[in-house]
């Protein structure tokens, strides 16, 4: 019954909004990106249309911009950072929750807060607390007498002032998806290890570890695609600056098309689509992996 | 260790990772001259509503339309993902397989581009700073996610139910109406949660699509407090409070659901 021709039909019935939707709002804006990228807009053709094609000089103008570098280099930072700090202090936590204790369900529950939150909430939260004269982390500092950090003025600190606002918000996400891989261990491995005689490290690297690679890839991969697209954190905290020093390409993309009173729309688009190439990349990979393991 | 030990500890980690909520609901309360004091005021001694009466006299509006866009995110999200959902699930005809992975890769597509796109396409529509424009923008963000997870719920349901009703001379239709949508209440809750707490948080299309006009939600509210270098901190922060609203009371009333569309969405397919 199911193999009928009236079934597929009827099933693509059902399925054919998605895919007005998807052809409209996911291909079509996508297919205009990738036009702004390859022509020569200015705000009037913008309005008006009739933007001169301009091959790949947007791409080649990025290239070599002076911000390209450093926008690269505080992208790769940014998110191997982000993903080792919210993965590992994710696996910790999960790890400490798996042990099961008197409100360990609530406490769980509790560590969602930040993940839950509209990144414009955590982000200025975190901006008034690093804040350099009045912020309550400058203020903690100094009470151990360390002398105050210029967390989001100073060059050398706003990148890992946005970095830490991003693990922040990261390691929720990485704690539920891991404690669920937790779950899935039988407790009876355990139970013959501790018969032999296994310390807690031993358990944790013999058996969590190996058997958690799979959650982990996903985990993991999941995090990376979720840390490139990062654009909210940054841009209100830093606005990429001071001079540069944390824009990343999510950053720099919006600041040419949006940031300005002067758009360049094209060199924007142009950033974005390297971004999506990025994205893409890993998102394969994740596939893959995902793929095999179902195999 | 011991089981009461465990629980201190956790109290102390809960307590360090929940500080910066803390401290946001804390400086909400606290009165201007206070702000810049030497230590801060860990607690609000001599508190001030003065941020919260500015919240009610200046950011009302803004919150009216974010719950509009919210709402009407999570409408076309589930209108749009459920029978999308069932079909992948249950129907499952040739070229649902390209098109769940078309539904993968679509949501690793930064919001940042999508919005470049929608807004030279916004321009040419004169639909900029407009409510429905924002929703439809925002739902980009949920139906990828939400066609996963009730493809992933859907499969569940056991064959025999809907073969009882096909049994009855239920058509697909009525089928999915009257068997499939009641038992897959609980997957229509976690899409309609995240939906409308994407919508709500917001801010890479609101900023792009619906910076201007009348119609700005409370995520821009906030911006632009930050913005106008505007130093009244409680202000900012009590908008700040009240805007986690949404997430707090779904992470009370539906705490479930969200662990399960997080898990959903990762380690299922």
């Amino acid at each position: 019954m199911r193999r009928s021709k009236t079934g597929d039909w009827a099933a693509w019935a059902f399925l054919a909004p998605v895919v007005v939707y998807l052809l409209a709002f996911y291909a079509y804006p996508l297919y205009r990106n990738v036009e702004l990228s390859l022509r020569n807009y200015t705000v009037r053709s913008f309005v008006q249309g009739g933007a001169p094609f301009a091959g790949l000089d947007n791409y080649q103008k990025i290239l070599s911009d002076p911000t390209f570098g450093p926008a690269l280099a505080h992208t790769v930072v940014f998110t191997l950072a982000s993903l080792a700090f919210q993965f590992a202090i994710g696996m910790a936590l999960a790890v400490f929750f798996h042990q099961h204790f008197p409100l360990s369900r609530t406490l769980r529950a509790l560590f969602l807060v930040p993940w839950l939150l509209p990144l414009i909430v955590s982000a200025s939260t975190w901006s008034w607390m690093l804040n350099s004269d009045a912020g309550v982390v400058n203020a903690a500092l100094s009470a151990v007498g360390v002398g105050p950090v210029n967390w989001l003025t100073s060059p050398d600190w706003s990148l890992v002032s946005v970095i830490i606002a991003n693990v922040w918000i990261g390691i929720p996400f990485n704690l539920v998806v891991l404690y669920s891989g937790l779950q899935a261990i039988p407790a009876t491995l355990y139970e013959a290890a501790a018969l032999d005689g296994a310390t807690g490290a031993q358990r944790f690297w013999r058996i969590t570890f190996p058997l958690l690679r799979p959650v982990s890839a996903i985990t993991l991969l999941l995090g990376l695609i979720y840390t490139l697209k990062v654009f909210d954190i940054i841009w209100i905290m830093t606005r990429g600056g001071p001079t540069d020093s944390s824009t990343t390409f999510a950053t720099w993309s919006y600041r040419l098309g949006f940031g300005s009173l002067l758009p360049a729309f094209g060199p924007g688009a142009a950033v974005g689509n390297l971004l999506i190439v990025m994205a893409l990349a890993f998102g394969l990979i994740y596939i893959r992996i995902q793929r095999r393991q179902q195999a | 260790m011991r089981r009461p030990i465990r629980t201190a500890i956790g109290l102390m980690l809960t307590a360090v990772m929940l500080f910066p909520v803390y401290w946001m609901i804390n400086v909400s309360f606290t009165r201007d001259q206070d702000m810049r004091a030497d230590p801060p005021h860990l607690f609000p001694v001599n508190g001030t509503l003065e941020g919260y009466r500015a919240v009610l006299d200046q950011q009302l509006p803004y919150l009216g339309t974010s719950l509009l866009v919210g709402l009407g995110t999570v409408a076309l999200t589930v209108v749009l993902a459920a029978p999308a959902g069932y079909a992948l699930a249950k129907l499952r005809p040739p070229g649902g397989g390209a098109l769940s992975f078309a539904l993968l890769i679509a949501q690793m597509i930064p919001g940042i581009i999508m919005a470049m796109g929608f807004y030279a396409i916004y321009l040419n529509l004169g639909v900029l700073n407009s409510i429905p424009g924002l929703i439809l923008a925002d739902s980009t963000i949920a139906v990828p996610f939400g066609v996963l997870i009730f493809t992933a719920f859907m499969s569940g349901i056991p064959e025999e139910l809907m073969q009882a009703a096909v049994v009855d001379g239920a058509g697909r239709l009525r089928t999915f109406w009257s068997v499939v949508l009641p038992v897959s209440r609980n997957s229509i809750v976690t899409v309609s949660l995240f939906a409308f707490l994407w919508a709500w948080s917001d801010f890479v299309f609101a900023s792009t699509l619906d910076g201007g006009g009348d119609h700005r939600p409370i995520t821009l509210g906030i911006y632009q407090y930050i913005g106008n270098n505007n130093q009244q901190w409680n202000a900012i922060m009590a908008t700040a409070v009240v805007a986690s609203i949404p997430a707090t009371i779904l992470l009370v009333l539906a705490q479930r659901y969200v662990a399960a569309g997080v898990t959903a969405g990762a380690v299922k397919d």
